[in-house]
């Protein structure tokens, strides 16, 4: 972009604020960054500008910037959920290239300061970012390279095993403690419910026993590099090991069971309650998954964020007096954001289309919408607003995912059988129902803590919360040595595998697998 | 750098130069990727793809290790969401497993990508990482030396080059001593007259001249696996024999009851058919030997591939005629295709075990994995036994 085109761009970005605000948008203060693609690939593959070092995300970069080398894909722009909201417009952009981009950050830049979900990610995650980029360097540092980059595997493997949502008082009995990443916690106080009693005499249960797990003491004292108790004495006696484990006192047992729930946030409870971890391990973890925590709501709602930004670009465009050959330059442009993909859902077309919809049926309903959702027509605009606000993507596919919506798209379903895929069906329903399911707890399957001392020796059994979809049993066999690795105790997964209950372990040399 | 500030926003173009992170991780997983290829060389040295390839082309290997490895559902089990032309009905095949299932490639989509990794690897570089520390074994000088293997040393010091050559240490001293004798120790100021560069000789190492026979069983027991691993052997054999001696010699004899001389073309291609007669290829390699390739003036190396299903009758004339020929080689290797159809005691193999002459090398191969430590096991890197009366050391000036 030469330094005219830039004069012209702020004078014009300052036009379109004024006209996003009038129609309701309320965003970020903004910092657009203009920036060469190997920087905006960056940001693309990491996440963040000043997001740490790994080779997975250079792996990522790679094939990005090898995409955009040979003229495959191109990101035109990267927005970045903090206050102020950082976008990177891509330097080789053409002003009118320019213009739309920032027509669509403007709205991702609502999205994110309006969406329920992210409510409670952290307004200063670049500058969160870079601290622990610059805490994993001096660990590199002082533990090796390697050490540290066989943690970070091992965390990355495990980072979306975090629980976005928490609901309820933690699993734990004394478990009170603050987040490390204070996400949702001052802000969502956790709800009462009938039930919370229940909880109090579980913990009351918990510090009454005269000899509590091993894992409340563990927990208690401060873990230390100099600390490492092995479960070795434990295990390896019979006495040493806590009485309620010697069978035969299944009541209390289950009393004591650890956690007293199943724990979604596996890579919480590795990283508070392993044996095996020292300090600054643990601390990797924190920062993996606090970084986890803030990219999750981003995945939750891609569909509708990216639709909101494809909705307002056309809108806040719509009315712009462009040259021919500009004009012709946006309809190209925006027809490739919204371009269909046969194998795969385009977002972008998909959620304009639905948030289209919305602000159509509410606007006009026709009988069937006046009479159901008891509409007197008109509130468009006031319905697509609640609609950012309080949805995700399941929410937003299976209660605006239309009959229409599905036969102009032609959307169909289809599956594997054999080597073959095959549509499956054609009917809006169906379509529906597979891509609410697909987009549940982010598309990532939903996995806890069930027994954090599993068979009375400190193992660790995880449960997959089985709602249909099967695992990926190679994935499945080369993760759980990574939760072996930060558990420092054989470690277990209970998942279905054709119908049947099956348990996947590993000791640390041997993969089994037993069918219930 | 331009930058205005406006109420609400800011544009800004920064001198981004000096960010370089995504390039520095970059490299480190290229390295990983080479770690994972170097791990995965049993696999990699039978593969289809490579084997079929020209020869000079990049090919994909698949790495399997560099996956990032996550719980996640599996897509083949999966319903999922595509967008058709309307046309679609129930049971219409969309695509071909392999080619492009969803999630196959990037862009934007419902579905996490199939993060299948492939490693691009050109045949040289691979080629290069398998003979890593593979060598002729028991290489001796011969009367006339032929082979040549070429290196690079430095090993001069000169007060011009290039930059590139700079010699930083001497350099350094170059400086100091200057300028102690201008009165006033230190590294600076350095001058031009202090640049010292390093310079290099290409070092010519002479060695003996070598030719390999290659000799396959073509008969109609060799299925396509036990010819496809021959082959994948003698691919990378010939290979590493052009890459790292200049003047080897090959000769490849093919053979069922009868054996043949054949151009290397006809070797790698040919199929043939018949009865399996083991002992005709020696009886051809031996005359050879005698007709052309004097054992004083030349290293001979003789490997043979069979599935080891000989007429019983023919073994132990096997086992003499390999003996003859080990009295003109420099080493011998006999490789055994076993897919277990073919398995049973009465082989080529169960008669050459008594074998125990230390140039002579045997290996079964079960598995495609197992060609990559055939080639280690005839190809490892052995110190000369014996001198042969009248030569000289390895890497000499040839004889005087």
């Amino acid at each position: 972009m030469t330094d005219r085109e830039l004069l012209e761009l702020e004078k014009w970005t300052q036009r379109i604020i004024k006209k996003a605000r009038a129609e309701g948008l309320d965003f970020y203060e903004m910092r657009f960054e203009v920036a060469p693609a190997d920087v905006i690939y960056t940001v693309g593959a990491y996440g963040m500008p000043t997001r740490f070092s790994h080779w997975s995300f250079g792996k990522a970069f790679h094939r990005m910037k090898t995409e955009y080398d040979y003229n495959l894909s191109r990101i035109y722009e990267l927005v970045v959920n903090s206050d102020p909201c950082y976008a990177f417009l891509l330097d080789g952009n053409t002003l009118l290239q320019n213009k739309l981009v920032i027509a669509h950050v403007l709205a991702h830049s609502d999205f994110f300061k309006h969406n329920y979900r992210f409510a409670g990610t952290s307004h200063f995650m670049m500058e969160n970012m870079a601290a622990h980029a610059e805490r994993l360097a001096r660990y590199e540092f002082r533990y090796g390279k390697q050490a540290v980059e066989q943690l970070l595997d091992a965390a990355l493997a495990l980072a979306e095993q975090v629980d976005p949502h928490p609901v309820g008082p933690p699993a734990l009995p004394e478990d009170n403690e603050e987040e490390p990443d204070g996400a949702g916690d001052g802000r969502r106080s956790r709800p009462s419910t009938p039930y919370d009693d229940l909880w109090a005499l579980d913990e009351r249960l918990a510090l009454q026993q005269p000899d509590p797990p091993a894992s409340a003491h563990r927990r208690r004292d401060a873990p230390g590099p100099g600390r490492r108790v092995g479960f070795a004495p434990r295990s390896g006696s019979g006495e040493s090991g806590p009485p309620s484990r010697s069978g035969g006192q299944a009541a209390r047992r289950r009393a004591r069971r650890w956690p007293v729930r199943p724990e979604k946030d596996v890579l919480r409870f590795i990283m508070e309650h392993s044996e095996y971890l020292e300090t600054w391990q643990r601390d990797v973890l924190a920062m993996v998954r606090e970084e986890a925590l803030y990219f999750w709501p981003q995945i939750e709602t891609r569909i509708m964020n990216e639709g909101w930004a494809t909705f307002w670009h056309a809108r806040l465009m719509r009315d712009e007096e462009l040259s021919e050959a500009d004009a012709l330059e946006f309809a190209r442009m925006h027809a490739g954001v919204i371009q269909p993909q046969r194998l795969h859902m385009n977002p972008y077309l998909l959620g304009l289309k639905i948030f289209e919809s919305i602000e159509r049926r509410w606007n006009e309903p026709d009988e069937e919408d006046r009479r159901r959702l008891d509409l007197p027509g008109g509130q468009g605009r006031e319905k697509i607003f609640e609609v950012r606000e309080l949805e995700s993507d399941v929410g937003f596919v299976r209660n605006y995912l239309t009959r229409a919506i599905v036969e102009e798209l032609k959307l169909f379903t289809f599956v594997r059988r054999g080597e073959e895929w095959q549509v499956e069906s054609t009917g809006w329903e169906d379509v529906r129902e597979a891509l609410a399911s697909r987009l549940a707890n982010g598309g990532i399957p939903s996995i806890v803590v069930e027994d954090g001392d599993y068979r009375g020796s400190g193992e660790l059994l995880l449960r997959h919360q089985y709602d249909g979809q099967e695992l990926d049993l190679d994935h499945l066999e080369k993760t759980l040595p990574y939760v072996y690795q930060l558990w420092g105790r054989p470690a277990h997964l209970l998942t279905v595998v054709e119908g049947k209950e099956t348990l996947f372990s590993y000791d640390g040399e041997h993969h089994r697998s037993t069918v219930d | 750098m331009s930058e205005t500030s406006q109420p609400g926003f800011l544009i800004n173009r920064e001198d981004w130069s000096l960010h370089r992170k995504g390039q520095m991780d970059q490299l480190r997983h290229q390295e990983k990727v080479r770690d994972a290829i170097r791990r995965n060389l049993p696999d990699l040295v039978a593969e289809e793809s490579i084997i079929l390839s020209d020869g000079r082309k990049v090919v994909k290997v698949p790495i399997r290790s560099l996956e990032e490895y996550r719980f996640r559902f599996d897509p083949g089990k999966q319903r999922h969401v595509g967008q058709g032309d309307g046309s679609e009905q129930p049971g219409d095949v969309i695509a071909k497993s392999g080619a492009d299932g969803p999630g196959r490639g990037r862009g934007a989509g419902d579905q996490p990508g199939v993060d299948y990794y492939e490693a691009e690897i050109t045949v040289d570089e691979l080629a290069e990482l398998i003979f890593e520390d593979l060598g002729l074994p028991n290489l001796q000088q011969k009367r006339r030396p032929q082979l040549v293997s070429t290196g690079y040393e430095f090993n001069d010091v000169r007060r011009h080059g290039a930059m590139a050559n700079l010699d930083k240490r001497r350099t350094l001293i170059e400086a100091f001593r200057r300028n102690a004798l201008d009165g006033e120790p230190g590294f600076y100021p350095i001058r031009p007259e202090d640049l010292r560069f390093k310079t290099w000789d290409e070092a010519l190492e002479m060695q003996a001249a070598a030719v390999v026979i290659a000799m396959m069983d073509t008969s109609g027991s060799m299925g396509t696996f036990e010819k496809y691993i021959a082959r994948s052997f003698y691919f990378w054999m010939v290979r590493f024999l052009r890459t790292r001696y200049r003047h080897v010699q090959m000769v490849f004899i093919a053979h069922d009851t009868k054996a043949r001389e054949v151009t290397e073309q006809e070797f790698f291609t040919k199929g043939e058919s018949g009865g399996t007669k083991c002992s005709s290829a020696y009886e051809l390699a031996i005359a050879t030997i005698d007709e052309r390739f004097p054992p004083d003036q030349y290293n001979i190396y003789a490997f043979h591939f069979s599935d080891g299903d000989n007429f019983p009758s023919d073994n132990a004339r096997c086992v003499k005629l390999l003996g003859e020929l080990l009295e003109r080689c420099s080493a011998a290797g006999y490789g055994e295709i076993v897919s277990t159809r073919y398995y049973n005691d009465s082989t080529l193999m169960s008669v050459y075990q008594k074998i125990t002459d230390p140039r002579f090398t045997r290996v079964t191969i079960r598995d495609k994995a197992d060609v990559y430590p055939a080639l280690r096991a005839f190809f490892r890197r052995q110190a000369p036994e014996v001198a042969v009366p009248g030569a000289a050391g390895q890497g000499g000036e040839g004889e005087p």
